[in-house]
């Protein structure tokens, strides 16, 4: 390798820029090292990540279901018999028959769900965190007693949840005896959807108040009393201190929260099963159709992904772009 | 080498030697068939009142073929199709299983199980009801040893309905409404409990108007044809006349139905004889003359059906010689006379073979109960996407019942996920 670097031929030199061939090549002669420290990285990311996303993503140009994919019967092969149809799947989906129950139903719901989850959990969490901030009795067992829903598992407060909602259930046993009305949580459509919120802001708002706890925590007290000196009210100081004082955890936290949301899947899979067809968000979807009905549908549940994916990028560049202008602004 | 490893291991195993050795490696397998064998065996049925007299039977089997181990595992039914669908495609199958009717022809058609013609599994094939054998049945092959039968009935509570002065079982669809409202009135107790949302039992009111969901001669969907949104009316009805409970889409509503009809609170249901065990186990059946069996109502056809449900056992395509060798004989063993008539007076299940009904079975008053009905089950038809028309139809009935689109509307939209499952099929 030494050779190679002995050997470099534009080294310094103000002749025009060498061709693709000559730069790849000095750039390795130069580079090696890296290359070879990044190398494991890209393979093993290449066969976990890139592979099934190709692969996936080439599934969603073909009509493969799970009688026609390839599949080994113990000693027997089966070959696949499925075949290239191009863009049939998105345009069944998005424009076929019945694509608004389909499709764009599930689309409409994943998205007020995400907005009014990640609007919840965040002003939740927020709330939590100031009262968290304060100087009071018992603080780290109040941290500790918010941080719960977080620490058990999600299944077990999903199923514990599933309970509480039921018909006989503590909730309605709770509103009967106030008086109010017992709505059916777990059928009735409008009732299901707010139960999938309830149940998702309870599991979402421990991270929300962790996160934000830190960054409250991270803002110099001499700020709030400088402010007190000038007579800044409470609401200013939360208006020209906090909510500045945290907009690098808030952007952080908003964005994360809007990916996992919209692609929780445990919340509605748990609380519904395969029931519930208007509450189901577009991943549980997806899975329905890959694994949760005969025969298995693995074309267009790649195709679900494939947009699923396409929607989560084009929102996150959106977002940034958003953040940046923000951030230039408030300089 | 002996073979006394776990089965599911040694299909991997086998998988990967045979991909190395190609087809010399058939030498071999003979060999294994004189050292002991251990089979996989999954069980579906009810794991707390069904399994163990299963797995007491595949105890007598061990203890007739000392050769053979057999690894009894209990499978949810819910799950099982899934479970087997994703292990018979990959690895971890088991040699031998307990399949639903509605499973059978769509497994033998992706290539998964074994023809039974001719094994120690089908030595009796005359013993067994014709219809059954037929149901089992793909390609002119048989695929499955019929174990079990079965068909929906009306299950009611005799007390109650005499408490509130009926006398006889409904007999249609609006004689269950009458009956249900007065139950309500005179007995203080609901009615009747439908299972919402699920396409199985909403098959008594498609046969009820003489129609089904597809018609597979003609390569027609019909179920949303006149005769099929009328049925589906009355289906909808049921839900909300007076003394009916109401529809419960939830995931627990199985249970909450056979909870309520155990214990007295709803008099009747519509379910099949894999509940009697249940149902005798509830507070409300300690006496057993108190469950009333009767047929399915009627639709305005006059004619009263119910499809035809049941289990047989299949035997694994990709297991080797040894293995499938063995669970063709457990196979055998199962279904075998004395095996039906031990499970039918334990478990009060229906036998598939007329050899296997007893005096002692016959005496149960579950099986004649059901006997009595079984005639008039309607088999499936030949089609092996048969039982995937159910997933689309369950989905729209929920959600017709809660009334978020009308009839039509929804069994449109199934019609319109059946054409892509059945290609050459016309609306």
């Amino acid at each position: 390798m030494a050779v190679a670097v002995q050997g470099a031929p534009t080294k310094g030199s103000q002749d025009p820029r060498p061709g693709l061939v000559a730069r790849v090549k000095l750039s390795y002669s130069k580079h090696w090292y890296a290359y070879a420290m990044v190398a494991p990285v890209v393979i093993v990311l290449g066969v976990l990540v890139g592979y099934p996303l190709i692969n996936g993503f080439y599934l969603t140009l073909t009509d493969a279901n799970s009688l026609n994919s390839a599949r080994t019967i113990g000693v027997k092969e089966i070959p696949a018999t499925y075949q290239f149809i191009g863009l049939h799947n998105y345009a069944d989906i998005l424009w076929g028959p019945g694509s608004y129950d389909r499709f764009w139903s599930h689309f409409v719901w994943t998205i007020a769900w995400t907005v009014i989850c990640v609007t919840l959990t965040y002003s939740t969490g927020l709330a939590l965190a100031m009262l968290m901030n304060q100087r009071l009795r018992g603080r780290s067992l109040y941290r500790l007693m918010l941080i719960l829903p977080w620490a058990v598992p999600t299944f077990v407060t999903i199923f514990s949840w599933r309970l509480m909602l039921a018909d006989g259930g503590v909730v309605n046993g709770l509103l009967g005896s106030l008086g109010l009305p017992e709505p059916a949580w777990l059928s009735d459509p409008l009732a299901q959807k707010a139960a999938a919120i309830l149940v998702n802001t309870w599991v979402g708002v421990p991270f929300m108040m962790v996160s934000l706890l830190g960054g409250l925590q991270s803002i110099p007290g001499e700020l709030y009393e400088a402010a007190e000196m000038d007579g800044a009210t409470a609401w200013q100081q939360f208006r020209h201190i906090t909510l500045p004082g945290l907009r690098t955890v808030s952007s952080t936290v908003v964005l994360l929260g809007v990916i996992w949301t919209f692609n929780q899947f445990a919340v509605i899979f748990l609380l519904f099963g395969n029931g519930a067809p208007d509450a189901q968000i577009l991943v549980t979807w997806a899975y329905r159709l890959g694994f949760g009905q005969q025969p298995r549908d693995y074309a267009q549940s790649a195709t679900y992904g494939v947009l699923l994916l396409s929607i989560l990028i084009v929102f996150t560049s959106f977002y940034r772009r958003w953040l940046a202008r923000n951030e230039e602004a408030s300089r | 080498m002996r073979r006394g490893i776990a089965a599911s291991a040694l299909v991997a195993a086998l998988a990967v030697t045979m991909a190395a050795c190609g087809s010399s490696g058939s030498g071999s397998d003979d060999k294994a068939a004189d050292g002991p064998v251990t089979i996989t065996y999954w069980d579906t049925s009810n794991a707390t009142n069904e399994a163990p007299n299963y797995e007491a039977l595949v105890k007598k089997f061990e203890a007739a073929n000392p050769n053979i181990k057999v690894k009894f595992e209990n499978v949810p039914f819910d799950q099982a199709q899934n479970k087997l669908q994703t292990a018979m495609g990959a690895t971890g199958a088991p040699d031998a299983f307990r399949s639903e009717v509605g499973w059978t022809s769509a497994f033998a058609k992706a290539g998964y199980l074994e023809p039974l013609d001719g094994t120690p599994a089908m030595t009796d094939k005359a013993a067994f009801q014709p219809s059954l054998i037929q149901q089992a049945t793909y390609e002119g092959k048989v695929y499955g040893a019929p174990i079990v039968t079965d068909t929906l009935g009306l299950l009611y509570n005799k007390e109650l309905f005499a408490k509130a002065g009926i006398t006889k079982a409904p007999a249609t669809w609006d004689e269950l409404k009458t009956a249900a409202a007065q139950l309500k009135e005179k007995a203080g107790v609901d009615g009747f409990f439908m299972r919402a949302g699920d396409g199985y039992f909403a098959m008594p009111y498609l046969y009820g108007e003489g129609t089904n969901m597809v018609d597979a001669k003609g390569k027609k969907i019909t179920v949303n044809s006149p005769e099929a949104v009328k049925a589906i009316e009355t289906y909808k009805s049921m839900f909300t006349a007076p003394g009916t409970v109401k529809a419960d889409v939830t995931t627990d509503s199985y249970a909450h139905m056979m909870d309520a009809f155990n214990s007295g609170k709803v008099a009747a249901v519509i379910n099949g004889p894999w509940e009697i065990t249940n149902i005798y186990k509830g507070s409300a059946f300690a006496d057993k003359k108190n469950l009333g069996i009767a047929a399915v109502p009627a639709g305005s056809t006059g004619k009263a059906g119910a499809p035809t449900g049941g289990h047989n056992v299949s035997v694994y395509a990709g297991a080797d010689k040894a293995h499938k060798a063995a669970a063709e004989k457990l196979a055998g063993f199962l279904t075998s006379a004395e095996s039906q008539t031990f499970l039918a007076t334990k478990n009060s299940t229906l036998p598939t073979r007329t050899d296997a009904y007893t005096a002692d079975v016959k005496a149960d008053p579950g099986i004649a109960g059901f006997q009595a009905i079984l005639a008039a089950a309607q088999p499936r038809p030949e089609l092996p996407e048969y039982s995937s028309l159910f997933g689309s139809i369950g989905t729209n009935l929920g959600k017709i019942v809660q009334d978020q689109s009308s009839t039509q509307a929804g069994l449109d939209a199934t019609a319109v996920d059946y054409l892509k499952l059945l290609p050459g099929f016309s609306k």
